[in-house]
C-alpha cells in the first residue's frame, strides 16, 4: 500500500487538524428547519458514520457538503482553509466525491466505460480502450477488489455488491480526499455487505476521510471510527464506535432516554457529555 | 500496476498463444461451443438476424427459383439502400431510447427540395443535394432542441413534425405535384454500378483494412497484457466477413455489378458505427441511452449529445430521401409517406436494436433493411397481395420486439440477483 499515495496524501499533513470541519450549519426549506446549528468534523483516514432516523437531516447535511443544496448558514473548513461550497462542482474541485444511493451507473456499459464515464481517455479521435482498461484494472487492484470477474462485464449483469464496488471505484477516479457514501449497504446481502465494508476500510487505509450514511447499526459499528447522531436536524451526540456504546447511540437516534436523558426534545448540546 | 492483483497476473504473464485458453477460463467456462466463437452480447443478436435472413432466403429460394439469382439480389440491394440509409439515423435515435417519427416525412421533403432546386431552379446537382441535407439538419436541430430543452417526449414532437413536414413537402412541390429528376449527378447516385475491376479492388481493400485493423488491435491488447478473445473466434469472424464480402461482390458482378448506392449505405454504416463505438461522443450517446441522469451527473452535456443525434437522424433521413428520389428518377407528393417510416424503424428493431435505449449496433440498419427488403422482394416475386406483405412484415416486427422485451426481462432478473 506504500505506493498508493496519490489520493491527496501529499497535501494533507496528518494530524494537522480535521480534513473537514463544519460549524453551525443551518438549512431551511420554507417553514421546515431541516438543519439547525450542526457541527461536524471528519479527519483524514477516519470513517465517520452519520446516523439518525428518517427526516433527521442526514441527506440535507450531505447535500450541503456536496453542493447539491448549499447551506443557508455555517462555516465550512476543508484541509484548514475556509471554503464555500455552492455547487457540486465546488465540492469536486475540493476533492469531495459522493456515491449516491442510486449509484448512477449505466447498466448497458461495461465496468471500464462506467469507471471513465465523462473522462474517457483518447488516442487521436478515438477512445483509448487499452489505456482505460489498464487504468481500470490498476484502480480495482489498488482497492483490492477481487469480486469482479472481468472489467469488460456489463454493469447491468453484476450483483448489487459488485455495482456498489464499481460506483465507489468510480468516485476514486478523480483522486478525491474525502468520499461520502449514502447507504452503501442498503439492499445488499450479507456477503456483499461484507465486501463493501472491506472496501470502506480500504478507503480509510488510503488516508481518505469517509462519511458513511447508514441505517444499519451493525454495519456502522463494524466499520466506523466515530458515530455522529443527527436528530431533528441537530447534533444528537458523538460516540466512539465501540460495542458498549450501542445502547447510547440507539437512545440518541430515537430520542428515548436510556437512563438519565428523558424523552424531551433536544434543546441544548445535550449529546456532548453522553 | 506494481500492486497488480494476483488474479489478473497469470493472464497477463502469458503471451499470445495460451492467452486465449486463460481468458476462456477466466470467463468461468460459461461460453462454450458456438458461443465461444461468436462471443456474447451484440454478436449473438447479429447471428440471430443472419439466421433469420438465411431462413427467409431459403424459403423464397424454394418457393421461386428466381429469388436467388444475381439479377434479383442486385435489385434487392438497390431497394434497401434508401430505407437502410434512413435506418442508420433511426438506430442513433433508438440508442438514446428516443424515437423519431418524422424521418419518412423528412426524406420526402429532402427529395422535393432536390427536385425543385435541380429541375425548376436548375441548380448544380451537388449543390441541390447539399441544400437538401442542410434542410434535413435544420429540421433535426429544431426537433431535437424542442425535445431536449423543453423536455417534451420525442414521440409527440416528431409526430407533429411528421404532419408538418408532409405539409411542407406538398408546399415545396407546389402545382406540379411530381418532378422528374433530370440532373445526371442525382440520377447516377442510385443507378450506377462499380466496374468489375474496381469492385474487386474495393472489396479487397475493405477486407485488408478489416483484417489488418483487427489483428493490429489484437496485437496492441496483447502488448498491453490485456485479456484477449479466443483466437479461434477472431479467425472465424474475420473469415466469415471476408467470405461474405467476396461472395456478395461475385454474385452482383454476375449481373450489373456493385451498386454505388449500396456503397454509400455501407460507408455510412461504417462511419456511424465507428463514431458510436470508438469515439467519446458515441460513448456518451450510449450512456445517455442507458441512464440519462447518471450521464448528466458525470458532467456530460446530455442535452447537446441528444440534440446532435436528432440532427444526424434527420440529415441521414434526408440522404435516404435523396437516394430514393434518385432510384425512382422522380419525387412526388407520396414520396416518403406510407410505409417508409414504419419500415425504416422496423428494420433496426428486427435486427436487434433495443427500443429501451443503449443497446444495438449500427449494422442493424443494414441487416434489418435486408430482412424487410427480402420479405417484400420475395413476396413480390410470388405475386402476393400487399395485404399479405403487411401482415407478414408486421408479424416479423412483433416477433423481434417480443424477443427484445424478453431479453430485457432476463437481464433485469439477472441484475437483481
Amino acid at each position: 500500500m506504500a505506493t498508493e499515495t496519490q489520493a491527496g496524501a501529499p497535501v494533507a499533513p496528518a494530524g494537522a487538524g480535521p480534513l473537514l470541519r463544519l460549524r453551525g450549519v443551518s438549512k431551511r426549506f420554507g417553514a421546515v428547519q431541516a438543519l439547525a446549528d450542526v457541527d461536524l468534523e471528519v479527519n483524514a483516514g477516519e470513517v465517520v458514520a452519520l446516523v439518525g432516523d428518517n427526516g433527521a437531516g442526514k441527506s440535507t447535511l450531505i447535500k450541503a457538503i456536496s453542493g447539491a443544496f448549499p447551506a443557508d448558514e455555517g462555516t465550512f473548513e476543508f484541509a484548514g482553509h475556509n471554503v464555500k461550497i455552492n455547487t457540486p462542482g465546488d465540492a469536486t474541485q475540493l476533492g469531495i466525491a459522493v456515491v449516491y444511493q442510486d449509484l448512477a451507473l449505466c447498466d448497458n456499459l461495461d465496468v471500464v466505460a462506467n469507471l471513465h464515464l465523462g473522462r474517457e481517455a483518447r488516442r487521436g479521435p478515438f477512445i483509448d480502450e487499452i489505456a482505460m482498461e489498464r487504468e481500470a484494472r490498476s484502480l480495482l487492484d489498488s482497492l483490492a477488489v477481487r469480486t469482479l470477474r472481468s472489467v469488460r462485464a456489463e454493469v447491468g449483469m453484476l450483483s448489487g455488491g459488485q455495482r456498489q464496488t464499481v460506483a465507489i471505484a468510480r468516485a476514486m477516479t478523480g483522486n478525491p480526499r474525502m468520499v461520502i457514501l449514502d447507504e452503501p449497504t442498503a439492499a445488499l446481502g450479507v456477503a456483499q455487505t461484507e465486501q463493501v465494508l472491506q472496501l470502506v476500510s480500504r478507503l480509510r487505509e488510503r488516508g481518505l476521510g469517509v462519511i458513511l450514511i447508514s441505517h444499519n447499526l451493525a454495519d456502522v459499528f463494524q466499520v466506523a471510527d466515530r458515530i455522529e447522531v443527527l436528530r431533528l436536524g441537530r447534533n444528537g451526540g458523538s460516540y466512539a464506535a465501540t460495542a458498549d456504546q450501542r445502547q447510547a447511540v440507539v437512545a440518541a437516534i430515537t430520542g428515548v432516554g436510556q437512563d438519565s436523558e428523558p424523552a424531551a426534545p433536544i434543546t441544548t448540546d445535550s449529546g456532548e457529555t453522553a | 500496476m506494481s500492486t497488480a492483483a494476483p488474479e489478473s497476473a497469470p493472464a497477463a504473464d502469458q503471451p499470445d498463444p495460451t492467452a486465449s485458453a486463460v481468458s476462456l477460463e477466466a470467463r468461468d467456462g460459461r461460453q462454450t461451443g458456438l458461443k465461444a466463437i461468436f462471443g456474447g452480447g451484440g454478436d449473438v443478436s447479429t447471428l440471430r438476424v443472419l439466421i433469420v435472413l438465411a431462413l427467409i432466403w431459403a424459403i423464397f429460394a424454394i418457393a421461386n427459383d428466381r429469388f436467388l439469382t444475381a439479377g434479383n439480389l442486385t435489385n434487392l440491394t438497390l431497394q434497401v439502400a434508401a430505407t437502410g440509409t434512413i435506418s442508420v439515423g433511426v438506430v442513433l435515435v433508438l440508442l438514446l431510447g428516443e424515437i423519431d417519427l418524422s424521418v419518412g416525412a423528412v426524406s420526402g421533403v429532402a427529395g422535393a427540395v432536390v427536385g425543385v432546386l435541380s429541375v425548376q431552379h436548375e441548380w448544380n446537382g451537388w449543390l441541390a443535394i447539399l441544400a437538401a441535407l442542410a434542410v434535413g439538419a435544420c429540421i433535426g436541430l429544431l426537433q431535437g432542441s424542442i425535445v431536449t430543452w423543453l423536455g417534451i417526449p420525442s414521440f409527440v414532437i416528431t409526430l407533429a413534425g411528421l404532419l408538418t413536414w408532409q405539409g411542407v413537402q406538398l408546399k415545396v412541390l407546389g402545382e406540379a405535384g411530381t418532378i422528374n429528376m433530370a440532373d445526371p449527378t442525382i440520377t447516377n447516385l442510385a443507378n450506377t454500378f462499380l466496374a468489375e475491376g474496381l469492385s474487386w479492388i474495393v472489396a479487397l481493400a475493405a477486407i485488408a483494412l478489416f483484417v489488418g485493423g483487427t489483428m493490429l488491435s489484437r496485437r496492441r491488447r496483447a502488448a498491453a497484457e490485456l485479456e484477449l478473445e479466443p483466437f479461434i473466434r477472431t479467425v472465424v469472424r474475420l473469415a466469415s466477413v471476408s467470405i461474405a464480402i467476396l461472395v456478395a461482390v461475385y454474385v452482383v458482378n454476375q449481373d450489373r455489378g456493385v451498386p454505388v448506392s449500396l456503397c454509400i449505405l455501407i460507408a455510412l454504416v461504417l462511419i456511424v458505427d465507428t463514431v458510436v463505438r470508438r469515439t467519446r461522443y458515441g460513448r456518451h450517446v450510449l450512456a445517455a441511452g442507458g441512464n440519462e441522469e447518471a450521464t448528466r451527473r458525470a458532467g456530460i452535456p446530455t442535452r447537446r449529445v441528444k440534440t446532435i443525434v436528432f440532427v444526424l437522424a434527420s440529415t441521414l433521413a434526408a440522404a435516404g430521401g435523396i437516394l430514393a428520389a434518385s432510384r425512382l428518377l422522380a419525387v412526388n407528393q407520396s414520396s416518403g409517406t406510407g410505409d417508409v417510416l414504419l419500415l425504416a424503424i422496423a428494420g433496426p428493431v428486427i435486427a436487434g436494436v433495443s427500443l429501451f435505449g443503449g443497446r444495438g449496433s449500427v449494422w442493424a440498419a443494414l441487416l434489418g433493411a435486408l430482412v424487410i427488403g427480402s420479405i417484400s422482394n420475395g413476396m413480390d416475386l410470388l405475386a402476393f397481395e400487399s395485404s399479405v406483405k403487411f401482415i407478414v412484415t408486421g408479424c416479423v416486427l412483433a416477433g423481434a420486439v417480443i424477443l427484445d422485451a424478453l431479453a430485457r426481462k432476463r437481464r433485469m432478473a439477472h441484475g437483481r440477483g
